[in-house]
């Protein structure tokens, strides 16, 4: 519970800075060198392989390096909790929609 | 057998926006009515195994819906729709914002936009939500609070099958 509860809280610092979220959005369209990934930020290389280094051991991206590049790629099991949030946003909504769908019918009861 | 209500749910993670249409089998005046009057919208609002209570309504330009999703477990979550501009049966815009018990926005957390509109597609009403998150950022710390909140479920239901095995 405790490695667990660890692994958790180094996901959410991960996610818990703008650079390190805007790094996220920009793999979310194909792999990219930590070269192309740093450009549009203004800061030194050292800080920003911080970034990707926290980023790596949450576990949200993975990186190899061949020859002098190193790439970086999302993981797309951490992601997965994406797309289960937006499915359980959409079983939400399914079910308010069918207790609207029962008050509706009461409602059409009534008013015969 | 009546052919299926449509139903669909997009996510626009470039815009930041939830688009989810439903058809219903109702006309446009009851289906107006469901969604903006307390009393109806407490049958209805709060998802399985949530109910909706309101505590006070004034659907109207400037006014707010304050009411709790309650928890099997009577725990309240408190929601706030603030009304910004509303076309009697046509549709309106609000703000969606966690509040506390008193009223006041949590403003940790994100705020989204709602503009709803109903079209008549007689005899059924088809009813359309845009949600839009002011900014990516708040879309993402909606989506990491679900995600923590998935993760801590999935570990207490683990935590639970592992004490019934041990």
């Amino acid at each position: 519970m405790d490695k667990n509860g660890a692994e958790l809280d180094t996901i959410f610092l991960a996610f818990a800075d703008s650079t390190r979220r805007a790094v996220l959005r920009r793999l979310g369209d194909g792999p990219a060198s930590v070269s192309d990934l740093a450009a549009p930020f203004d800061m030194a290389l050292p800080p920003f392989m911080k970034h990707i280094r926290t980023l790596e051991n949450a576990g949200l991206i993975t990186t190899e390096k061949v020859g002098r590049v190193r790439t970086c790629e999302l993981n797309p099991e951490t992601y997965a909790a994406v797309e289960e949030w937006l499915k359980e946003q959409r079983q939400q909504w399914a079910s308010r929609y069918r207790k609207l769908d029962q008050l509706l019918k009461q409602l059409k009861e009534k008013d015969k | 057998m009546k052919p299926d209500l449509h139903f669909s749910f997009q996510a626009d993670m470039q815009s930041n926006r939830l688009t989810i249409r439903r058809e219903f089998d109702a006309s446009k005046d009851l289906v107006w009515d469901c969604y903006t009057k307390a009393e109806l919208l407490d049958q209805w609002f709060a998802p399985e195994p949530f109910t909706a209570k309101t505590k006070s309504m004034a659907f109207e330009e400037g006014g707010h819906w304050h009411f709790a999703m309650v928890d099997p477990d009577g725990n309240e979550h408190w929601v706030r729709f603030d009304y910004k501009s509303i076309t009697p049966k046509d549709g309106y815009r609000a703000q969606d914002a966690f509040s506390d018990a008193d009223g006041s926005i949590n403003r940790d957390m994100p705020v989204s936009i709602w503009d709803v509109t109903f079209e008549d597609a007689s005899p059924r009403t088809l009813v359309q939500i845009i949600s839009t998150y002011e900014t990516p950022e708040a879309l993402q710390q909606v989506i990491d609070m679900g995600m923590k909140e998935g993760m801590k479920a999935t570990l207490s239901s683990l935590d639970k099958l592992l004490a019934k095995l041990s």
